[in-house]
C-alpha cells in the first residue's frame, strides 16, 4: 500500500510544475496544458484522500472537474483558433489590444 | 382665573413686520416698507396699552404658558412669559419710545439706500427686546438678551462699508459676550442648586434664605455673575467700553438700543432678580460701587468730548450707572423710575442731536456748530427740555427719579450720595456745555453746499444752510419733551414706587435694607435739605457752563492748556481703550496669530492632513506598478499571496502542534 503522503508529494509536485509553466510560458496552447497540469494535480488529491477515507465524494467530484475542464477546453481551444485567425500569434504577450 | 391676554402677539408683531420688510422690503417701495414698520411696532404699542388697561383686573403676577422647550428629567423650561407690574412699566416703555423712534427714523433715514434693512433691524431688535422683558424664566429672558445684542451689533455695523462703524458693531458684540459668560454661569448655578430657571421657582426657592450677612455664599456668588452680565450689556466698569463706539450706528439707533432701552436690560435684569440681591449685601454692594464708579468717571469723560453723540454716550453711561447706584441700595423702584424718565429725556436727546446733525449735513462735532437756535427752533426747545431734564431742573422728569435715587443712596452710604451729587453736577454741565456749544453763539460750520460736499459719514443731509428737520422727525421729539416734562410727576408722592411694591414686597424684609427704612422714615428735613443741594449743583452746572461756554467762549481752551496733562488724560477717555487694547487684545491677538494659528492650526492640523495626504500620494506612486495590465504578474502575485497564506498556515499548525 502506498502512503497518502506520497500521493499528496505528487499532487503538490504537479500542481507547481502548472503554476511555474503558467507563470513563465508565453504561447498560449501551452498556458492551457499548464493549467490542465493543475487540474490533474488536484484530481490527484481527491482521489488520494477518497481512496484513505472510503469516501465517494472524492472521486464523483473528480468526475466534475474533468467535466469542467473538458468544457473549458473545448472553449478555449475555440478562442484560441479564433485569436489566430485574427492575430497570427500564439504569444500572448501580443494579444494585448485592451490593455491601456 | 385671569383672562388669556395673549401676550404673545407683542413680541410676534415686530417680528412679522421684520420678517415682510426683510424678505420682501428690497424690492417693495419706501412706502410699503414704511407702513409695514410702522403698523407693526405701532400695533405692538396698541397691544401694550391695552394690557395696561386690563392691568387692574388682573390678579399678578399674570402668567402665560405656550410650550415646553426643554425637558429632561425634573428640569424643564418653558416658553412662558410673566407679566407683572415691573413688566408693564418695561413694555409701554419699550413699545412706546420704541414706536416714537420707528416713526423719527422714517425721516431720518428716508435717503438711505438699505432703507428697508434698517426698519427689519429695527423691528428685529424690538421683538428681542419684548422676548427678555416679558420672559417668564431666565432662558426666555437670554433668549430676548442675546438677540438684542444680536439686533444691536446689526444696527451699529448698519453702514458697514465704513471700518470704523464695521468694528464697532464687533467690538460691541464681543465685549457684551464677556459679560453674557457671567450671566450664563449664574443660569447654571440656578439649575445647580434650585433645579429651575422659571422666575417663580426660582424666587420661592430663594425666599426662605436669609440674607448672606456672614461672607459670600451662593446668592452672592449669583448676585456678582448676573451684574457681571449687567455690566456688558449696560455698559458699566468695566464693560463700558462699546457703548462710546456704538455711537458709529445711525441716530435713531442710538436712541432706541443705546440709550432707551437696550442698555437699560441690565438693570431690568438686576431688578428682576432682587429677590437674589436683597439676600447678597455683597453682591449689593458691588452693583453700587460699580454704578457710583460708572456714573462718576462716565460723567467726567462726557466733561471733554466734542462730538455731540459722543458727550450723549458718556452722559448714557453715567445715568445707567445712577440706575445701579438704585439697584444697589436696594431701591429697585427708583432705578426703574429712573429706567423710564431716561429713557424718555435720553431718547430725546439723542434724537433732537440727530436733528442737529441732520441739519448740519452729518457733522457730529460740536466745535464746528453753534448758534443753531435760530436755524432749528424746534429742535432747541425739545432739547432744551430733555437737557433740563437730565440735569435734574425740576419738575422735570430727571429731577424726580434722580432725586429719588440719591435720597436713597443716602440711607445706606453718604459717599454713594455725594459721588451722586458731585456727578449730578458735572452731568449738568456738560449737558448745558453740549446745548450752549450747539445752539448759541456764532455758526462755526462750514455752509454746506447742495450736494453736502462737506459732510461726513452717511448721516449726510447736505442742504445749504442748517434747516429745520422734517414734521415725521419733529412729532416724536415734540412727544417725548412733553414726556420728558411731565413723566416725573407719577414719582410725586411715591406713587411709582407704591405701584410696583408688589414686585419689590421684600424689599422691607431684608436685613440691610430695614436702615434704609427707617432713615426715610426718620426726617422729612433730610430729604428736602438734599433736594435742594441737588437742584443747587444742576443750576451751578448750568451757570458755568453758561459762563465758561457762552459769556467767556475763550476761557475753556486756557483751563484746559493750564490742566494740560490731565485734560489729555480725560479727552482720551483716561486711556481705557488703550489699556484693554494693551492688556487683552494685543496678548490675545498675538497669541492667536503665533500659537494657534501658526503654531496649532498650520504646523499641527494642516500639517496632519496634508501629510497624509502627501503620503497617500506616494505610496500609492510606488504600489500603481502592481498593476502592469500583464495577465501572468497577476497571475505571479495570486500564486505568491497564495503560497504565503499556505506557509503561515502551515505555521501556524506547527505552532499548534
Amino acid at each position: 500500500m502506498v502512503p497518502l503522503s506520497y500521493y499528496l508529494l505528487l499532487s503538490g509536485f504537479l500542481f507547481a510544475c502548472g503554476v511555474v509553466g503558467f507563470l513563465i510560458k508565453r504561447n498560449i496552447i501551452t498556458i492551457f496544458m499548464s493549467i490542465e497540469l493543475m487540474l490533474n494535480g488536484v484530481n490527484l488529491s481527491f482521489v488520494a484522500f477518497a481512496a484513505h477515507w472510503h469516501a465517494l465524494a472524492g472521486q464523483v467530484f473528480v468526475f466534475f472537474v474533468m467535466v469542467v475542464a473538458a468544457a473549458e477546453a473545448a472553449v478555449g481551444l475555440a478562442i484560441i483558433i479564433a485569436v489566430y485567425r485574427t492575430r497570427e500569434t500564439l504569444n500572448v504577450d501580443q494579444v494585448n489590444l485592451l490593455k491601456l | 382665573m385671569n383672562p388669556n391676554l395673549n401676550l404673545w402677539l407683542i413680541p410676534i408683531l415686530p417680528l412679522a413686520g421684520a420678517a415682510i420688510n426683510g424678505f420682501l422690503g428690497k424690492r417693495s417701495s419706501r412706502r410699503a416698507v414704511t407702513t409695514i414698520a410702522l403698523v407693526f411696532s405701532g400695533a405692538a404699542f396698541a397691544m401694550a396699552l391695552w394690557v395696561a388697561t386690563r392691568f387692574s383686573s388682573l390678579s399678578l403676577p399674570y402668567q402665560e404658558f405656550f410650550a415646553h422647550w426643554i425637558r429632561s428629567g425634573s428640569f424643564t423650561v418653558d416658553f412662558a412669559f410673566y407679566l407683572d407690574q415691573l413688566t408693564l412699566v418695561m413694555l409701554l416703555v419699550v413699545t412706546g419710545v420704541g414706536f416714537l423712534i420707528h416713526i423719527y427714523s422714517v425721516g431720518y433715514m428716508w435717503d438711505d439706500p438699505s432703507y428697508y434693512r434698517f426698519f427689519s433691524y429695527l423691528n428685529l431688535f424690538m421683538f428681542f427686546m419684548l422676548t427678555l422683558v416679558l420672559a417668564g424664566n431666565y432662558l426666555v429672558m437670554f433668549i430676548g438678551w442675546e438677540g438684542v445684542g444680536l439686533a444691536s451689533y446689526l444696527l451699529i455695523g448698519f453702514w458697514f462699508t465704513k471700518d470704523s462703524a464695521a468694528s464697532a458693531g464687533k467690538k460691541a458684540f464681543i465685549v457684551n459676550r464677556i459679560g453674557d459668560f457671567g450671566f450664563l454661569i449664574a443660569l447654571f448655578l440656578f439649575i445647580k442648586h434650585f433645579g429651575s430657571l422659571d422666575f417663580d421657582r426660582v424666587f420661592n426657592s430663594v425666599a426662605p434664605l436669609g440674607a448672606e450677612t456672614a461672607g459670600a455664599g451662593l446668592l452672592t456668588t449669583i448676585g456678582i455673575l448676573l451684574m457681571v452680565g449687567a455690566c456688558g450689556k449696560s455698559a458699566q466698569i468695566p464693560l463700558y467700553v462699546w457703548l462710546p463706539d456704538a455711537m458709529e450706528g445711525p441716530t435713531p439707533v442710538s436712541a432706541l438700543i443705546h440709550a432707551a432701552t437696550m442698555v437699560t436690560a441690565g438693570v431690568y435684569m438686576v431688578s428682576r432678580s432682587h429677590m437674589i440681591f436683597e439676600r447678597a449685601p455683597i453682591a449689593l454692594t458691588v452693583v453700587a460701587i460699580i454704578g457710583t464708579l460708572t456714573a462718576f468717571f462716565a460723567a467726567t469723560i462726557g466733561i471733554a468730548q466734542t462730538d455731540i453723540k459722543k458727550v450723549l454716550a458718556y452722559s448714557t453711561v453715567s445715568q445707567l450707572g445712577y440706575m445701579f447706584i438704585a439697584c444697589g441700595v436696594g431701591a429697585f423702584s427708583a432705578g426703574i423710575f429712573h429706567l423710564m424718565t431716561h429713557a424718555f429725556f435720553k431718547g430725546l436727546l439723542f434724537l433732537a442731536a440727530g436733528s442737529v446733525i441732520h441739519a448740519v449735513g452729518g457733522e457730529q462735532d460740536m466745535r464746528k456748530m453753534g448758534g443753531l437756535k435760530s436755524y432749528i427752533p424746534w429742535t432747541f426747545l425739545t432739547m432744551g427740555i430733555a437737557t433740563l431734564a437730565i440735569a435734574g431742573i425740576p419738575p422735570l422728569a430727571g429731577f424726580w427719579s434722580k432725586d429719588e435715587i440719591l435720597w436713597k443712596a443716602y440711607g445706606v452710604s453718604p459717599v454713594y450720595w455725594a459721588l451722586g451729587v458731585v456727578t449730578a453736577f458735572i452731568t449738568s454741565f456738560y449737558m448745558f456745555r453740549l446745548l450752549f456749544m450747539t445752539f448759541f453763539g456764532d455758526y462755526r460750520g462750514a455752509q454746506v453746499d447742495a450736494h453736502g460736499q462737506v459732510s461726513h459719514g452717511h448721516d449726510a443731509h447736505g442742504h445749504g444752510e442748517p434747516h429745520e428737520s422734517p414734521m415725521v422727525m419733529l412729532v416724536p421729539l415734540m412727544i417725548l419733551a412733553l414726556l420728558s416734562l411731565v413723566g416725573g410727576l407719577v414719582g410725586i408722592g411715591n406713587r411709582f414706587e407704591h405701584f410696583l411694591a408688589p414686585v419689590f414686597v421684600s424689599a422691607a424684609g431684608a436685613a440691610d435694607l430695614g436702615s434704609t427704612e427707617a432713615v426715610q422714615g426718620g426726617s422729612h428735613s433730610t430729604e428736602l435739605l438734599l433736594m435742594g443741594v441737588s437742584v443747587a449743583v444742576a443750576l451751578l452746572g448750568w451757570w458755568l457752563a453758561y459762563f465758561l461756554y457762552y459769556k467767556r467762549p475763550e476761557l475753556p481752551q486756557r483751563i484746559a492748556d493750564a490742566l494740560d496733562g490731565f485734560y489729555e488724560m480725560v479727552v482720551h477717555k483716561y486711556y481705557i481703550d488703550e489699556l484693554y487694547a494693551a492688556v487683552f487684545v494685543k496678548p490675545l491677538i498675538d497669541g492667536s496669530t503665533r500659537i494657534l494659528w501658526q503654531g496649532v492650526d498650520r504646523n499641527i492640523i494642516d500639517a496632519a492632513v496634508n501629510d497624509a495626504g502627501e503620503g497617500a500620494e506616494q505610496v500609492s506612486d510606488e504600489v500603481r506598478h502592481m498593476q502592469s495590465g500583464n495577465i501572468r504578474s497577476y497571475a505571479g502575485w495570486i500564486a505568491g499571496g497564495s503560497a504565503v497564506i499556505i506557509a503561515f498556515m502551515i505555521w501556524m499548525w506547527m505552532e499548534g502542534r
